[in-house]
């Protein structure tokens, strides 16, 4: 077991040398073996001591102070000014937003709870707009999806999704662009909100749905604001990231030309940046479509009802209903912004084959139609609630159930033995070189490891960050997560490496690809964990296989945009250099690839330990699980918390340890490793 | 500029749409079908409104939901919203008028000293007449062959039978949803016993685990709990600990005790409870028997909609849901 993990330590710093075998690097690969030494001796020498395991259901000083904040909420609700001028009218606003939403499309409170636009009229009105701000074909798309939602029975639970995540898109939006001009213009800004960023995505959404909740109560405003937090970061990264982006002469020219800032901004920074932005709103959007569903846990109606409650039941098909129609939403999203940001790229218009004034014309007419059809939805009952009679949804249901009835009973020998020859082979082995050696050996190790990347300052950094991981008296189990999120990375790299590399070099493969990574990534976890606990029970390798179905699509996107975006001009000079397509890839893609590689890693790791919590509802424990039992049972409520900072703090360490890897002069997926060994 | 005049163009006529959609929403706003459909659905003797049930996951509980739902709906003509809500989080719901009613709770001391006695938002609305146990089970088959094993303090001698790829090379014990009222990590170290605690998420899970252990004669010791439908099919055999005596249990982090005997009561929020909706009447005289439960349970886990069953049970008892009005 120790020699299979052994041989790993030697072989993975070893393409350094060979590729720059200057000082430096060699330097840094003795550094490097030596805290795996270390580490591997310490393991075996002082194996089982110091390992500062906490049981599950004991908690330390902190965490039962910590616990005090639900008491001192309940206690402050009613006369706390913070309570009283922020908290409450911030409640207040977002409530009556996301209600106003909520009575147009899903359900007035109401009489027979019939919304303000029926099924039909919402279709025909939503149809609408899509085709305003996009064109004919994502309007026919929007109509039949949603009409499909209503023949899988789930229209008003899909309006509820809607009404939230455009209550919170907007709000997001609101707050999101103008944060991400901002820390676009200024590096001072971007100095200070990429930690907060980096903090909003690596906390855990469990953590502050708990805190969340008990603030601003449980339903539909404290999903919306949860929401916000858990999208904004996405938008407020890539509009930065986009007027950051500008070529620097391209800057200079419009300098040289007099532009003042707001100018430049509104001029040359902000159309130059629109399709960065557009994928913010894209990414944003979708974050907020998984995020609605989660919030399901703290009231919030909708689509994620249904989920949660199919979880709880083991229900496969009844999950697999209403997750395709949280990614039909989600297609529709997507298909919807990408077709508004293309009419708005210039030029767009000319090249139309209707003139603008007959487009005008059509505009007019179906708006019209639209609008008769949100009338007859007000007056007659069936163009008001979906009509029952052509509800396939429990045949669908019935149809998934039977499938996943004969997988579980039928492949049940061979998932078994995957799970338990993965779990043995790979997963306990490096738990416990992670657990079992003592704490201090561990620390030492790597700070050295982030000495040989980065210098003393990520030395510091790590150093600082595993320190307060046992301030808040967590360490072994950071150690139990550490463990089944670099594992389930390095598979997510792989993948996103094969898949990545596939997309980029080919326009159909990328297309017929990205709807199942959209909806990879939109299905809300819950969805997958249903079929995959039945499959694979309830265990840490369920849990890793459902980080890699969250994490893999944003790797996978991420680095076949990297490789789309390398000059044609580049490759062709390859190939017509006699390149083989092998060499291509290796030599020339990859390599220029290597920024996207980078993100690619470092997102990877950020979804990944997002997922690790919700990986613990089906049995991951480590922080994890302490995080769902302190959201769940309130005298673990500190500890929770406490769970949840940990996980920051270990998000932050493999952040900065990747991100120094990668700056390194090294072939990325090889390095992106080394901070685990 | 070049920007500015494609966007402005086609915003404008988006812009006007919206305009005139509002003008229409508003102008016809007096033919809607909702508020015509609002009149004849208050129809019934009392006015009663709407009642949010909290929808707490094990099917006991939805049973108990269920009745109390079909009978709030069908012959109280109120408007039931069931939240799916875990233990803790219903609670939470009593201050934000989110939750109204809670229809099984299985003791909770410390939410009952916060919400009930402390921030005065809940009120007790009296016993289910169910009583609850809660234990840990080993499946019939392994009573059978290993009679002694039922005893607490044997359990270390077979620890090695029940080691998992989970259970870090101690026995496992199967536990449910992390939500459920447990004690089970404190008990394992306090009564000095080699096992871990491994959750597997429900109860839906630990029914096809115990379901699965009987069947394929494998061990396994796992967290259960009466009334169960799902006992009836297959006998689980409880394991005994420590007898509970008073406060044996008062500090969380030492229990070294079995469970109480719980009495499972219904909690309502104050605003309800005052509201004299004819629904909160009926929360108030709910009552039934552990049969009566696990009769609609096994009806709704038997594939049966939750207000089918409800409905089947309500017809065959209308004596009892009379008196529960009354």
């Amino acid at each position: 077991m120790t020699t299979l993990v052994r041989d790993q330590e030697k072989v993975q710093p070893s393409p350094s040398p060979v590729r720059e075998p200057r000082r430096l690097p060699s330097r840094r690969t003795i550094l490097l073996v030596g805290a795996g030494i270390i580490w591997i001796l310490g393991f075996l020498i002082l194996h089982g001591t110091s390992t500062l395991t906490l049981p599950a259901s004991e908690l330390t000083d902190l965490h039962r102070s910590l616990n005090q904040f639900n008491a001192w909420v309940a206690a402050n609700r009613a006369d706390n000014p913070v309570f009283l001028y922020i908290f409450t009218p911030l409640r207040a606003v977002v409530d009556n937003v996301a209600n106003l939403f909520i009575t147009l499309f899903a359900a007035s409170s109401t009489g027979l709870r019939l919304p303000e636009i029926g099924w039909f009229g919402t279709v025909g009105l939503l149809g609408w707009i899509a085709f305003a701000v996009g064109n004919a074909r994502v309007a026919l798309l929007t109509v039949a999806v949603f009409t499909f939602l209503g023949f899988q029975g789930l229209f008003v639970e899909a309006t509820y999704t809607f009404a939230l995540v455009l209550t919170a898109v907007l709000l997001t939006l609101l707050v999101g662009i103008p944060v991400g001009i901002l820390a676009g213009v200024s590096t001072r800004v971007a100095t200070v909100i990429t930690p907060v960023l980096d903090f909003m995505q690596t906390l855990p959404t469990f953590v502050y749905l708990a805190p969340l909740a008990l603030i601003f109560l449980i339903g539909p405003a404290s999903a919306v604001i949860a929401t916000v937090i858990y999208a904004a970061p996405p938008v407020i990264r890539l509009t930065a990231h986009g007027i950051r982006s500008i070529p620097e002469n391209t800057r200079e020219a419009s300098d040289s030309l007099g532009t003042t800032g707001l100018q430049r901004l509104l001029t040359l920074q902000l159309p130059m940046a629109r399709r960065t932005v557009v994928m913010g709103i894209n990414q944003s959007t979708m974050a907020a479509l998984s995020m609605v569903t989660i919030a399901a846990l703290i009231a919030a109606p909708g689509l994620g009802q249904v989920v949660v409650r199919a979880l709880q039941s083991l229900d496969v098909g009844t999950a697999v209903n209403a997750g395709l129609s949280i990614v039909l939403l989600a297609i529709v999203l997507d298909r919807v912004t990408t077709a508004a940001s293309r009419r708005a790229e210039p030029g767009a218009a000319r090249t139309g084959r209707i003139s603008r004034r007959n487009r005008y014309i059509v505009l007019g007419v179906t708006l019209a139609v639209a609008l008769v059809m949100v009338q007859l939805s007000r007056s007659s009952l069936w163009a008001a609630a979906f009509p029952k009679d052509f509800n396939i949804g429990p045949a669908i249901v019935q149809a998934v159930s039977s499938a996943s009835q004969w997988m579980q009973s039928n492949l049940s020998l061979f998932t078994v033995s995957l799970r338990e020859s993965v779990t043995t082979g790979i997963l306990n082995p490096f738990q416990s070189l992670l657990t079992d050696t003592p704490f201090y050996i561990l620390v030492g190790v790597i700070a050295l490891a982030a000495y040989a990347l980065g210098g003393w300052k990520l030395a510091a950094v790590t150093t600082a960050c595993l320190g307060v991981i046992i301030y808040l008296g967590l360490w072994s189990d950071s150690m139990v997560t550490l463990a089944g999120t670099l594992v389930a990375t390095v598979l997510v790299m792989v993948l996103g490496v094969v898949f990545g590399v596939a997309m980029g070099r080919s326009q159909r493969v990328d297309q017929l690809l990205r709807p199942i990574l959209d909806a990879g990534q939109t299905m809300p976890a819950f969805v997958y964990l249903v079929p995959f606990l039945g499959l694979f029970g309830a265990t840490r390798f369920t849990a890793i296989i459902a980080g890699i179905i969250y994490a893999a699509p944003v790797a996978i996107k991420i680095t076949a945009d990297g490789i789309a975006a390398i000059s044609p001009t580049v490759l062709e000079a390859a190939i017509s250099s006699g390149s083989t397509p092998w060499q291509v890839i290796t030599k020339v893609q990859l390599p220029m690839a290597r920024k996207s590689l980078a993100l690619a890693a470092n997102q990877g790791l950020i979804y990944v330990l997002a997922m690790v919590v919700v990986g613990a509802l089906v049995g991951a424990g480590g922080l994890g699980y302490d995080v769902v039992a302190g959201f769940v049972q309130s005298s673990l409520f500190g500890k929770g918390l406490a769970a949840g900072l940990a996980i920051v703090f270990l998000g932050i360490l493999l952040d900065r340890m990747t991100q120094a890897a990668a700056a390194a002069p090294l072939r990325k997926i090889a390095v992106a490793k080394s901070p685990s060994t | 500029m070049k920007k500015a005049g494609p966007l402005l163009k086609r915003t404008i006529p988006l812009m006007a749409g919206v305009a005139a959609a509002a003008l229409l929403l508003t102008g016809c706003g007096g033919a809607s079908v909702n508020q015509v459909a609002a009149a004849p659905a208050g129809a019934g003797d009392a006015p009663c409104g709407s009642v949010s049930v909290a929808m707490n996951a094990w099917v006991g509980y939805t049973a108990n939901a269920a009745v109390y739902s079909y009978v709030a709906k069908n012959q109280l003509g109120c408007t039931v919203v069931q939240k799916d809500l875990n233990e803790q989080i219903s609670w939470q719901g009593f201050a934000s008028g989110e939750v109204d009613v809670i229809m099984e709770n299985w003791g909770h001391a410390d939410l009952t000293k916060q919400y009930i006695t402390d921030q005065q938002v809940a009120v007790d609305a009296g016993p289910t007449g169910n009583e609850g146990h809660i234990g840990w089970y080993v499946p019939p088959w392994m009573a059978e062959k290993y009679p002694d094993i039922t005893d607490g303090k044997n359990l270390n001698k077979y620890a090695s039978m029940f080691t998992t790829s989970e259970s870090g090379g101690k026995g496992q014990l199967l536990d449910g949803d992390p939500a459920f009222v447990t004690n089970d990590e404190a008990l394992v170290k306090n009564l000095n016993l080699d096992y871990k605690v491994v959750f597997s998420g429900s109860e839906a899970a630990l029914i096809q685990s115990f379901r699965t252990a009987e069947q394929n004669k494998t061990p396994l010791l796992g967290y259960f709990y009466e009334p169960q439908w799902f006992l009836s099919q297959v006998p689980l055999k409880k394991v005994a600990l420590p007898a509970w005596t008073e406060g044996c249990d008062a500090d969380a982090e030492k229990v070294a005790c079995d469970y109480p005997t719980y009495t499972l009561n219904k909690v309502m929020s104050k605003k309800f409870a005052d509201s004299g909706s004819p629904a909160a009447k009926l929360a108030k005289g709910f009552k039934w028997t552990n049969d009566d439960q696990n009769s609609v349970a096994t009806d709704i886990q038997g594939g049966m909609s939750p207000e089918a069953a409800a409905k089947k049970w309500v017809d065959a008892h209308e004596q009892t849901v009379k008196s529960w009005l009354s």
